[in-house]
Parts: structure tokens; sequence; C-alpha cells
């Protein structure tokens, strides 16, 4: 029997992960230095593990109220206000969700109509797009351009915008491009999405990663938080990707709705998860802060090597992505990423898995230690040199 | 803090090559850089971390709380100076609290630290008391896990 005939025609029509076909040619391989994981390389700093063993030991194995813990949701408002400068209410304004990935699933279903459309930056994480099929809604990409550092402009939103757009997705600093936006071109942004009416979900889950100038949340300008969902977790700057736990906040009668859609799904995030999470936020600042000074000495390394390599790159200023132009190579960056696999053993994930505006670069996660940066840089350069001394033959040929 | 000094923490064991490479210098000038760190004493120099118990090491460690008499003029410096001088003291601090030294040391036997104890450290002049607890087992040495096994920890190769 094709029991592949009950499978729904949109998810059908669901293109696989760019990144999960790469994944399977990378897995395959030994000894392979990779900078295609987006993740940090710490372990979550063990005080905060330590406080999800002894939350096991006492006994916190049940449901949570399905906002999450009024504790939990006491820490992210008073985080939050600290951090970033926008207050949330901890009773009605705050939802602690699995990720940011299912906070802007729910809020996807919680918001959009079939047919309404959503406008967010490309290249971007690779869940936008799907998740916006899977409710049906509209996407509609803005490209970010490496002229620009992959910061998101008002223009580009302009020239992008379509009669009846509900939804403005940002992520600022952006996976894959490191790019982000300065307060005048926040301010420039928040000013159009009032103009055309956006409702802004905005996934600032690179927030603390940033290397300069201060992180500005679109949340925090006048008049833009009675219209913004701010979406931040916990998997990036406390290095949790594995405990699934984030938060959603915003106003009230959207939370509500969000709250439903998980209430019925989700219910809620698992407890556990939910305890170390206060505990990171409670007293995680020290390590995080430590961990994003590797970071940023890490990112001047690896970015000065691309350019030295003949890579141009531009200076990622948040998150730990670096995004190289490879089309310098004459290839494309699939032929690139895969022919630096084979020959080198160093995987950089091709730039279009994140859009098809990511064609021409790659991009390589520097979350990863000193000696196999300086190693990966070695053999991408050996690499590139090789490739420069061959006679260029056209994609797809044999050489 | 200097970057040569930040990266030499934070790199673990990178070869000088590998310094340059970072910092963007030459292998001279990084050995330059090194050497006027050993000059101002600032780098004392470089050991490993070993795990010695897999090893038929023989060797017994101590810590050994010292009271002594503060001197005038000197105060506790000279004699922990002296103290600190035998082979035998690994490290040797000066503490708040009930006593005044924390002395750590290492020997090839149980019978030469404790002579090491009875008839060098007790007998110097001013060494009021000793107190000597043997280690009985390490579980982490200067920031490393001794016997949890480093996981080949199963992170996908890729991950969005």
């Amino acid at each position: 029997m094709d029991s592949s005939r009950y499978i729904a025609k949109h998810v059908v029509n669901l293109p696989k992960s760019g990144i999960r076909d790469f994944f399977e040619v990378v897995a395959k391989m030994k000894d392979v230095i990779s900078l295609g994981i987006g993740e940090p390389d710490f372990d979550t700093p063990w005080h905060i593990r330590e406080a999800a063993i002894y939350a096991l030991e006492k006994g916190k194995t049940h449901y949570t109220s399905n906002l999450g813990l009024i504790e939990l949701r006491r820490a992210i408002s008073k985080y939050v206000e600290k951090t970033f400068s926008i207050g949330y209410r901890p009773e009605d304004e705050i939802l602690v969700t699995v990720g940011v990935s299912e906070a802007l699933d729910i809020a996807f279903r919680a918001l959009v109509n079939p047919g309404d459309k959503v406008m967010f930056h490309q290249p971007c994480y690779v869940s936008y797009s799907p998740s916006i099929t899977l409710v049906h809604g509209t996407a509609i990409p803005v490209p970010t351009y490496a002229k620009d550092q992959f910061a998101l402009t008002a223009e580009a939103l302009r020239a992008a915008w379509q009669p009846g757009a509900k939804l403005l997705v940002l992520n600022l600093p952006c996976n894959p491009t490191g790019g982000t936006c300065d307060r005048a071109q926040i301010e420039a942004i928040a000013k159009f999405a009032v103009e055309k009416d956006l409702l802004v979900l905005s996934d600032e889950i690179y927030s603390e990663l940033t290397f300069e100038g201060v992180h500005t949340s679109i949340a925090s300008l006048p008049g833009m938080k009675e219209r913004t969902i701010y979406l931040h977790g916990f998997s990036k700057a406390f290095a949790m990707t594995g405990w699934r736990i984030g938060y959603a906040c915003g106003p009230a009668a959207l939370i509500e709705a969000m709250m439903k859609v998980h209430q019925y799904s989700m219910m809620c995030a698992s407890i556990l998860s939910q305890e170390a999470a206060i505990e990171a936020l409670l007293r995680g600042e020290d390590a995080m802060k430590s961990m994003r000074d590797q970071y940023h000495r890490r990112r001047d390394f690896i970015v000065r090597r691309f350019n030295e390599i003949g890579l141009k790159c531009h200076l990622p200023r948040g998150s730990f992505y670096a995004f190289p132009d490879v089309s310098g190579t004459g290839l494309s960056e699939k032929d690139f990423a895969v022919g630096l696999l084979e020959a080198e053993k160093v995987a950089m994930v091709p730039g279009t898995a994140f859009g098809a505006n990511g064609s021409g670069f790659c991009r390589a996660c520097f979350a990863t230690s000193y000696e196999q940066l300086i190693e990966a840089s070695n053999r991408i350069e050996r690499h590139v040199q090789s490739l420069a001394a061959k006679p260029r033959t056209p994609t797809g040929a044999r050489g | 803090m200097k970057p040569i000094i930040k990266l030499l923490l934070e790199g673990g064991s990178l070869t000088t090559a590998q310094l340059a490479q970072v910092l963007k210098l030459s292998e001279a000038d990084v050995n330059r850089q090194l050497e006027e760190l050993k000059e101002q004493r600032v780098l004392l120099g470089f050991r490993p971390v070993l795990n010695l118990a897999h090893e038929d090491s023989g060797v017994v460690r101590a810590v050994i709380e010292v009271r002594i008499t503060p001197e005038r003029g000197g105060g506790f410096n000279r004699l922990a100076e002296r103290i600190s001088r035998f082979d035998e003291v690994e490290s040797c601090f000066l503490m708040s609290g009930g006593y005044d030294l924390l002395v750590f040391v290492n020997g090839s036997s149980l019978q030469k630290v404790a002579a090491f104890v009875s008839e060098k450290l007790a007998s110097i002049e001013g060494v009021l008391s000793t107190a000597t607890h043997f280690m009985l087992r390490s579980y982490k040495e200067q920031g490393f896990m001794l016997d949890v096994k480093q996981e080949e920890a199963d992170r996908l190769k890729v991950a969005p």
C-alpha cells in the first residue's frame, strides 16, 4: 500500500531542509571538523545543570501552569526589563515555551488565517518559511544584502511589501548571517511596521551575543510594545539548546491566544528545563558573559582568516556565525561546500539552505575550539589555493 | 589582560605557531612576548596537568596548616618564603582564619612527608604548630576533572 497518499498536500509540498541534505553527507564521514553546527560548543554551565538535578531530587516531576512557572515568568520579566528595557507583566504577558521554535509556531497558528501574508528577511533560519506554509500563510521573503552587512533595511521591506501583509518576522542578530540592525535601522523598520500596520514577531535569540554596540529590541521603541511579540530563549546565550526552553512576551490578548494553542498541544514546557532556566536567569550572567567574550575573540580570528584566504567575509556583529562569500572561487556555494568536505573534511553549510539569496555564501559557526578553528581555516586555505591552481571546469563536469 | 595571556588561558595547549596565527603576530613576536612575560615574572612557567592515579608514581600529597609568629617589620613574609623554598613544598598561601599558612606538600612516601613536617617544618623557629592532612584522592586538578571520562559527545555534526 502506498501510505504516502495519506500525507496532507501542503506537507508533501514542503521542501526538506537543505541542512538535512547536507547533514546526511557529513554524517557518513569520519574526522570532520564541523563548522556546521548551530549551537554553542560549551556544555550548559554546571550550576544550571545542578539546579535541574536538585529539582529532580525534590520531586519536581509534574505539570506546571500552562503559562509556565510563575517564578520563571517573574525572573524573565526582571531580566528582559533590566537587559533590554522592555517591561512585561509576569501574570499575563509572558508565556514559557518549548524553545523559540515552539513560540514561533504557536504565534503563527494563533495569528495567521489561510492566505495571510507574512514578511521575513532572508537568508534566515530554516524554519520560518515552512512554518508559515504549515499554517497556510503566504511567505514574503525580504532580501538582506552583504553590502549592508546583512542588516535589514526599511527600503528592502518597502520594495518587498505587498498589500494585505499582516506580520513581519525579525531575527536580529540573524542566523545565518550574523547581521543585525543599529538603533536607527530598527527605528526605520518600526516606522514602516506602524505605517503598514504590521504586527512584529521578533526572534531575538542571539541578542546577548551582540559584539558591537548595544542590542536594541524593536519592542523597546515607543509605541512598539503593543505591536510586537518578543521571542527569546536560553539556547544560545546560556548554552542550553537541548533543554528546549524559551518564551514569548507580548500584549496580553496575543499571549492568551498563543496560550490556547500551547495548552492544547504542548500543555507546558518541561518543568526541569523551567527550573534550570530560573537558575540561568538568576545566577548565569557571569558564565554567559565569559562565553560571549570567547565567541567574540574567535569571531575576530575566523573572519580575519576568511578574508586572508580570499573568501570575502563581513564582520558579523552578533550570533556565532560567519557568512563568507565563496563565489570568488568560481563555484556555487553547494559545490564549494561539498568539495571542501571531500577534499579537506571541513563542513560549512551552503548559504542556500537558508533561502535562495544565500546563494554564493556559506555559513561557518565559530562556536568551536581555537584548535579546531585554526586547523579548519588552514584546511580551507589549502583548498581555496588548490581550486585557484586548477583550470576552471564548468560545474558538474569532470576535470 | 593582555591578549596573549587571555589566549594562553583560553586556548589550552596551543603551539607557538597557533598562538601566532590567532594573534596575527610572527612566531618570533610571540616568543618575544612570552619572554617578556617571563622576565616580568607574570608567566612563571608551563607544567602538564596529570592524573597520576593510574601511574605508579608513588607521590604522597599533604596539606599542612601552619601557625607561625609574625615578625616585626616583615610580618609573615620572611618565614613564609623560607618555608616555600623547600623542594617538598608545591604551593604556600597566607590565609585568614585559624591558622596562618596553608602549605601543599609532595613526597615520595608517607614517611618522607612526615619527616619533612617533623624535622624540617615544625623545627623552624617561629613555627608554632602544624596540622597535616594527607590527601586520599583527587577529583579535580587545575580545572580538569580526573575520573570523568570525556564522553564523545553525540552532538550533531550539522544543525540549523
